[in-house]
């Protein structure tokens, strides 16, 4: 499950409350259910693990430094994202500069013209292969293995937005407040991304079948 | 209602997912998902798929960061 589907933490007018009075066991707790989400969304603009963590320090930072002035126009966890995405783009920006590395804006507005009903690569072939079911764990954690490398593949903005919805388990109203994106264009990105991905997973358990 | 290619109701399985078709799109995916086998287990393939995708490995700060964080926190208060 995403690390705050659901979460266990109280609602927001209790956190911001908490936070502003400084209770410490209140920013543990947000600290522990969010970091690991933030790190994954942190990953998809910039290219190394210590820039990610660089990018979600500077978040709770910004966040402490934040939180008497934050006014509830947002859920803490927009706010808190929204920050997170300002911190990533710009370090990544600073990044591609000096990298090797400026896929960042290449799925930009080119995706937004484009239709739902339009096939994207790795899309449908004809028919699916069944996929067996993954009992065992050295399957299932070998599926995982071959996700995380899959999302690193995608263009920024669908890895965003997958990582958001279905590895963090956001809304798709979140998503489109946190990126500012309107709700077509959330699902498209969405689409293409989990079209992506399952077109992967297909592969591998083609790769893996038993022969007949 | 609308009549969809196996190529097109591929577009739509997000929309679907998402209940966000219209009624003659709805009707028109559930109509061809009723008829084809091939579209239904694909729409159950994108379901798996994500469902895999909210297991990811687990991923947490490193020690030192958290802790510099929460004196950080910590410290706000007496400023
Ligand atoms: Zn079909």
């Amino acid at each position: 499950m995403g690390s705050f589907a659901g979460g266990g933490l109280p609602p927001d007018d209790v956190v911001v409350t908490a936070l502003r009075a400084g209770d410490e066991t209140m920013f543990a707790a947000l600290l522990d259910t969010w970091s690991g989400g933030m790190l994954r969304v942190a990953r998809s603009y910039v290219s190394t693990d210590h820039s990610a963590e660089e990018v979600v320090q500077d978040t709770w930072l910004a966040v402490i430094g934040g939180i008497d002035a934050f006014e509830s126009r947002s859920s803490v966890k927009t706010w808190v994202y929204r920050i997170l995405i300002n911190a990533a783009k710009k370090r990544g920006a600073r990044e591609s500069r000096t990298l090797p590395w400026s896929s960042f804006e290449h799925d930009g507005a080119a995706e937004e013209g484009r239709g739902l009903d339009e096939v994207p690569p790795g899309g449908r072939q004809e028919p699916p292969v069944a996929w067996p079911t993954p009992e065992s764990e050295a399957l299932a954690s070998e599926v995982r293995g071959l996700i995380a490398e899959g999302l690193a593949r995608l263009p920024p903005r669908q890895r965003t937005v997958i990582t958001l919805r279905d590895v963090e388990g956001c809304t798709s109203e979140e998503v489109c407040e946190i990126l500012e994106i309107s709700a077509a264009n959330q699902r498209v990105l969405l689409h293409r991304a989990r079209t992506a991905v399952r077109g992967w997973l297909a592969d591998y358990f083609e790769s893996v079948k038993q022969p007949e | 209602m609308k009549r969809f290619t196996c190529d097109e109701l591929a577009g739509l399985v997000t929309a679907y997912l998402e209940d966000a078709l219209d009624r003659p799109d709805l009707d028109g995916v559930r109509t061809h998902l009723a008829t084809c086998e091939g579209c239904e287990r694909y729409v159950e393939q994108f379901r798996a798929t994500v469902v895999a995708l909210g297991d990811p490995p687990p991923e947490k700060l490193p020690a030192d960061v958290r802790s510099r964080l929460m004196s950080a926190f910590r410290e706000r208060r007496r400023l």
